[in-house]
Formats: structure tokens, sequence, C-alpha cells
């Protein structure tokens, strides 16, 4: 795929993409911190604030780590995809779950 | 014959090593996902038993825990950011800082267990045995999906310990660092698992 004897530190590896630095994790670790302070805060407002915080929130943090610190971005479509394919496997069951408790 | 073709032998297939490890963290998503729909059910039949027991659990742990495993995981990432720069001493500094960070976390975590063992409430215990049917679900699904949890950070200390000795001995170098990478991989998702179980046990309950 890139040729590795052109390769230059920054291109190093088989991505084929520049890497990222230091700087792209720490903006990322900030807003996974400023995310779980909202969900703390969203807590004290109440039973349904705190649901929606959860059903939100959470769902963006851990597409944070999934696509920085995991490196997803920088994958091909293969990867992605495996993770895809799960993430709506488990949505399916969910739904065909709750679609049964809710016509009991 | 084979002298010539010796060192052309050593097979390398980056790609596929890290295919591998999203395949097994694949499984690890249904596993816990699972867990995550039992407790949705559970939740949505006993809201108020769910309330109630939630109110027991420490918050502040819960939060600090999550900001430990949060700044765990950006370590790991740096380590990564740094082989691919051939800072072995950088790579080895953020390593250790994350495997400190872990056992924060445990040392955390087995607190709060202890608090509430010493409260009467663990696996099978008579005092358990009073409380309403749906406190005893909630205990049963957060001492069993905080504990597989806390037997993956045990996985993954071992792992990433691991992986901090191969990078001292070389093994592990700029050139090459898949091991580091899907070592990574394992410790991000454990994080990842951490994230849901804050607000389901500690926050919306």
């Amino acid at each position: 795929m890139s040729d590795h004897s052109l390769a230059s530190p920054e291109h190093a590896g088989d991505h084929g993409v520049e890497h990222p630095g230091y700087g792209t994790f720490v903006k990322v670790w900030l807003a996974l911190v400023v995310l779980t302070g909202l969900l703390v805060l969203m807590s004290h407002f109440g039973q349904s604030f705190a649901v929606w915080g959860l059903l939100i929130l959470t769902p963006i943090k851990a597409g944070l780590v999934f696509y920085f610190f995991m490196h997803l971005k920088y994958e091909g479509a293969l990867l992605k995809g495996v993770v895809l394919v799960t993430l709506g496997t488990l949505l399916i069951f969910f739904a065909l779950l709750f679609s049964d408790v809710a016509f009991r | 014959m084979s002298e010539a073709t010796h060192a052309h032998a050593v097979h390398r297939d980056d790609f596929g090593a890290r295919l591998g490890m999203w395949l097994f963290l694949v499984t690890e998503m249904v596993l816990f996902g699972g867990l995550f729909i039992a407790y949705s059910y559970m939740r949505s039949k006993y809201p108020a038993e769910f309330h109630h027991a939630g109110a027991e659990l420490n918050a502040t742990l819960g939060i600090t825990n999550t900001l430990v495993l949060l700044t765990s995981s950006l370590t790991v990432v740096l380590a990564i950011v740094a082989i691919q720069r051939g800072d072995k001493r950088k790579t080895m500094a953020f390593l250790a800082t994350t495997l400190g960070l872990g056992l924060v976390f445990l040392v955390i975590k087995s607190f709060e267990w202890a608090t509430k063992f010493h409260h009467g409430l663990y696996p099978n215990s008579a005092h358990l045995a009073t409380l309403p049917h749906g406190e005893q679900v909630f205990f049963g699904l957060y001492f069993t999906m905080t504990g597989l949890h806390g037997l993956h950070v045990i996985a993954g200390l071992s792992v990433l310990g691991y992986m901090l000795r191969m990078v001292a001995k070389g093994e592990i170098t700029q050139d090459r660092y898949v091991h580091l990478e899907n070592g990574g991989l394992y410790w991000h998702l454990v994080d990842v698992i951490w994230i849901f179980l804050l607000p389901l046990f500690y926050l919306a309950a």
C-alpha cells in the first residue's frame, strides 16, 4: 500500500496518513472531562435530566474515545464497518426486547 | 535453499493484527451489551427500587474513578504518539502513568466495595435478602457489571505492564509498535465500558 522506502518519521507505520500529535489527544481528553462535568451537572436537576444526559452525552463520550483514542478516524472502511455492524446488532436486540416489553 | 529465504520468512501484517484485536473487542462489546440490555429491562420493570438502591452508591467515588480512567486512556494514546516519534523514555513514562492510574482505580473500587460489604451489601448476604426484589436485582447487576469490569481492568494492567517491559527491552520500537496499539485498544474499551457504567449506576439511577 504505502511506500515504506519513502516514509519519513511522520509517515512511519502502515496507516498511510500523518500521525496526530500530542495536542489532538489532549483536546479530546479535555472534551471528555467537560462532557463528564455536564453529565454530573444534569443529574443534579432530577431524574429525567439525568436520563437525557445518559442517553445523549454518554454515546458522544464513547464515540470520542472510539474515533480518536482508538484511532478509528485513521482506519479504513473495514474496521469502521466491523464496529458499526456490532453496534447495529446490539441496537436491534435492544429494539426487539423493548418492542416485546412495551406491548405486554 | 532455506538459507536464502530465511531472512524473508518473518511475516508481518500490522493491519491484520489490529483487525484481529478489533474482532476480539467486538465480542467484548456484545458481552457487556447483553448486560446493558438486562439492566435496561430490569430498570424499566423496577424504576422506584433502582432509584432507591442507586442512592446508596457513592457518586463522588464513581466520578473520581471516571476521571482517573479517562486520564489513563489519554496517557496510553500519548505513549503511542511518543513511540511513533521514537521517544522511548516518554513512551515508558506515559505507560507507567497509565499503570499507576489503573491501580488508583482499583484501590478506589476496593474501598467502595468494602464499604458496601460493611453495610451487609454483597451477593447472597442476609441483609440483601430482606430488601425488595428490585433492589436485590439492582445490586446483583451492580456487582456483576462493576466486578466484570474490574477483572478487565486487572487484565488490561497486566497487558500494559507487559507492553512496558517490551518497550524497555526494545521489542516495541518506532517502526514496530502494533503490540502497544492493540494493548492500548483493549484499555480504551475498558474505559468506554466505564463511561456507560458511571451514569447507569451512580448518576441516573
